[in-house]
């Protein structure tokens, strides 16, 4: 069976994709704006925008999205976007914690799709409900509190996904700065895993340390970033999914860049 | 379907002629940044290593780098402009910019990434090798050189010759202090007095056959303290070029000041030692270098011309074109006419240097799309020309610039004044020299002040510091930053300086008054104010300056004090109470106090 901590593939590549198309062999995810599905998407796609998803993203309402997608737990799952990866890596992270193990991101965006004059169309398919079982997976979830205990440890490290004039103006202490853009390359949603080995090697990411990816609001780019960790190989790894808009709000400590105006170097 | 049928056609890029960089920098800096962070090398050799390799550091913090990437005679590509725009997204702060050395800077990038920079440079041909520390500096070229009409040939490939001659050659790996070459077009778009080496082209008959060769002068420079350069000779020929370069380097190699921090750049060699006595050295050493050189010891200067192509585009098929509004003032304030016929020079207007990564993006199409040299250059104010766009391309030039937000009028006037980085990275700065820069731009363009033919050869160029890094020292109205007090409370305060210029008649301006920076832009209004009152019809703000600083003014206003005297009641503090925001500087809200930390300027 693939699986996605087993093998440790993160990414279908294109070819791939078409393939298990053709032999129907696979449920493909659309996590776009209804609107934007409608008009066109990937061939036998189905659409969950991710707004819907996180409506109510309960393990309880998972499961029945999960089901009405047609997916049991030996379905194999791939994800696209048209956000360099980041809602799709939301998306398949909620699967991967419901328990499904075989979820991966298709490798690019689906503008890039279309730009190679890859097959595309409106049909939305008619989809066969199943049903999944649930295998919560609190091992690749970081909550706030569970954050705050994990702070203290020297094993930890915190890595902020967000850009770098919001990580200099406010960031959660102890924190390193790794923004999303960081993550991929030219045409795709990742860079590549020797790529992203160096950079992290150079930071000092090893594959010892537990690491816990945080961003702006609903954990997209973090969810990217957790999946460029694992492809380098850093499976120990966990999202604080409600991310730092919680922090906030529960008014936990906070830190900043003093002394500086960066905010005026940028042109905008 | 194919990928054609999907995208409009652009031209191919046109590729770089050298390739500036080397990828083993890049393995060997990640791993001194590796030992250095293990304890391993120590904090003043890895300075002077980051340094070497164009990696500068940043405010209050040793997290983080600035790393400066140059640009040869200015020269950048569309598909360098296109990696730069990636890597700031990827490791700075999603923007970048351009310095009054034609250098790009990077701010912001943490130490570890600085590597991962230079890999991404290495991809399109570029380094910050040497671009900080103490070496030979980024070569400069006017950007008009080779279209400007008063030019006696192009200096270009003798800029990048110069470059590549002196880039990691051991022989400026450690000098006393960094070295920089200016080379121009001519005297009135020159900068060749403010600066280490700045050589003007020209050409001479000398027995019977046209020679190439520079007006050298030597010594000059802007920092804390500021000298004018000196001319060396009447002619160097070009076949000089090279020996006199070297013996200059050499002299100051062997005698510069290598103790004394403050004082150890070449313009205070020549001072002490008196110029008569500097320039006898540089003849007789010349003399020693051409003597002993090997042969093969050249200049490699790449004369080939630059191939010169309309690009060919689909334009206009939606028929009829409409000129966007501002355009007449844009083509006034931002375009120079060429040498060549029908051929402009765009410049755009930055703020204060800086521009977004996905203007960067959309730059690079765009420079394919118009420029028929297929490339741009970087100028001495912290901005960009597009060279060799036709005449007939510009309104939709201009169309494409306002989708990028690029289209702003005033490039080549007074309201595009120069700012520092200031606070907003810089160890050394005192004020916020940047924003301010920005908020004067942001007024006058609102006044359409870019529209004065009065005000256009004057410039306004501001500094956080005395150290001179936004070339205070030569603005027509030049400001450095410092702090002000009134009891207790502190504000941000600037040095006022009148009347300096870097033209055939360079001089420095001269000290006027202090001015708290919230004055600053009531105080220029009031300046303009007097000049109108008393200009004859055909001055311009410089020039009526220039006659007041020199004494040979005979309005109502006869010299500096006179102008003093109207502006010193604008720059009078109100108490904290009457006016709180005075007692904040520009893009902050927390109360006014100075902070630096060690410059590196001495590394």
């Amino acid at each position: 069976m693939c699986c996605l901590t087993n093998s440790g593939k993160i990414t279908t590549d294109v070819d791939t994709l078409r393939s298990e198309i053709r032999d129907k062999s696979v449920r493909v995810i659309d996590v776009r704006r209804e609107g934007d599905y409608k008009q066109d998407h990937i061939p036998t796609s189905v659409n969950l925008p991710l707004a819907n998803l996180l409506s109510d993203d309960s393990p309880e309402r998972v499961l029945k999205l999960v089901n009405s997608m047609g997916i049991d737990d030996e379905t194999p799952v791939v994800v696209y976007d048209d956000t360099f990866g980041a809602l799709a890596s939301r998306v398949a992270w909620t699967l991967e914690y419901l328990g499904h193990s075989d979820v991966t991101l298709l490798e690019t965006t689906y503008s890039h799709w279309k730009s190679l004059g890859l097959e595309n169309d409106s049909a939305i398919p008619e989809v066969q409900t199943k049903e999944h079982s649930m295998k919560l997976h609190p091992e690749i979830l970081a909550t706030s509190d569970y954050l705050e205990n994990a702070k203290t440890r020297d094993d930890v490290i915190l890595i902020d996904n967000r850009e770098r004039l919001n990580f200099l103006e406010q960031h959660i202490p102890g924190a390193m700065s790794l923004p999303y853009r960081t993550l991929a390359s030219n045409d795709k949603i990742l860079r590549s895993k020797e790529d992203m080995k160096r950079l992290l090697d150079n930071r000092g990411i090893t594959g010892d340390s537990e690491i816990i990816t945080y961003c702006g609001s609903v954990g997209t780019l973090s969810g990217l970033a957790y999946y460029a960790l694992k492809s380098a190989g850093l499976s120990n790894t966990k999202l604080y999914v409600r991310s730092f808009k919680e922090w906030k709000t529960l008014e936990k400590p906070t830190e900043k860049q003093d002394d500086a105006n960066y905010w005026d170097l940028s042109a905008e | 379907m194919t990928i054609s049928d999907l995208k409009q056609t652009i031209p191919d890029s046109v590729k770089p002629k050298i390739d500036w960089s080397r990828i083993e920098e890049a393995d060997d800096f990640a791993n001194t940044v590796k030992l250095f962070r293990q304890g391993k090398y120590d904090e003043d050799s890895f300075r002077r290593y980051r340094l070497q390799h164009g990696a500068y550091g940043t405010r209050m913090t040793s997290d983080y780098a600035m790393v400066r990437i140059k640009l040869p005679a200015g020269e950048i590509y569309p598909d360098q402009i296109e990696k730069i725009s990636q890597l700031s997204e990827q490791y700075s702060i999603g923007s970048a910019h351009f310095s009054t050395r034609e250098n790009i800077q990077l701010h912001w990038v943490v130490l570890e990434d600085v590597s991962e920079i230079f890999r991404g440079l290495s991809e399109v041909g570029l380094t910050s090798r040497e671009a900080c520390g103490n070496s030979v500096r980024n070569v400069m070229c006017s950007p008009l050189s080779g279209v400007c009409p008063a030019e006696e040939f192009d200096s270009t490939p003798y800029a990048l010759a110069t470059a590549r001659f002196f880039l990691r050659n051991p022989m400026a790996q450690n000098l006393p202090r960094k070295f920089k070459f200016n080379f121009t077009c001519c005297e009135k778009h020159g900068m060749v007095r403010m600066v280490d080496v700045g050589l003007i082209p020209q050409i001479r008959e000398i027995d019977g056959t046209l020679q190439r060769g520079f007006k050298i002068f030597l010594g000059g420079g802007l920092g804390n303290r500021s000298f004018v350069g000196h001319q060396l000779e009447d002619f160097t020929s070009e076949d000089d070029l090279l020996y006199t370069s070297i013996a200059v380097m050499r002299i100051f190699d062997r005698m510069g000041d290598r103790k004394n921090l403050a004082r150890n750049r070449m313009r205070y060699l020549v001072n002490d030692m008196g110029w008569d006595k500097f320039q006898n050295l540089v003849f007789k050493e010349r003399a020693v270098v051409r003597a002993t050189q090997s042969v093969i010891t050249q200049l490699d200067v790449d004369k080939t011309p630059n191939v010169i192509k309309r690009p060919i585009r689909i334009s206009n098929e939606n028929g009829g074109e409409t000129i966007p509004d501002g355009y007449a003032r844009w083509l006034k304030t931002n375009t120079v006419k060429q040498t060549q016929e029908d051929y402009r020079s765009v410049f755009l207007t930055l703020e204060a240097g800086d521009i977004t990564a996905s203007q960067l993006y959309g730059l690079s199409d765009i420079i394919r799309n118009f420029s028929s040299e297929g490339m741009a250059r970087s100028g001495f104010e912290q901005n960009l020309a597009l060279r060799y766009v036709h005449e007939d391309d510009l309104p939709l030039l201009y169309s494409k610039l306002i989708e990028i937000g690029l289209a702003k009028s005033g490039a080549l006037t007074m309201t595009a004044p120069i700012g520092c980085s200031g606070t907003t990275s810089c160890n050394l700065a005192l004020t916020n020299s940047h924003r301010l820069a920005k908020e004067i731009q942001r007024k006058f363009l609102e006044l359409k002040l870019d529209e004065d033919g009065d005000l256009s050869d004057s410039s306004i160029k501001i500094s956080g510091c005395p150290n001179s890094c936004a070339q205070h020292g030569i603005a027509t109205l030049g400001f450095f930053g410092g702090g002000g007090r009134v009891g207790k409370d502190m504000y941000a305060n600037y040095q006022m300086s009148i009347g300096g210029r870097s033209d055939g008649d360079t001089m420095l301006g001269q000290t006027l008054l202090r001015i708290p920076a919230k004055r600053i832009i009531p105080v220029i209004l009031k300046v303009i104010e007097i000049f109108k009152a008393n200009k004859k019809s055909d001055d311009t703000l410089k020039s009526w300056i220039h006659r007041v600083v020199n004494g040979n003014e005979n309005s109502e206003i006869k010299s500096l004090a006179d102008i003093k005297k109207i502006l010193e009641p604008l720059v009078i503090p109100p108490t904290i109470e009457e006016d709180p925001d005075f007692y904040l500087d520009y893009g902050s809200d927390a109360s006014y106090h100075t902070k630096t930390g060690k410059g590196e300027c001495a590394a």
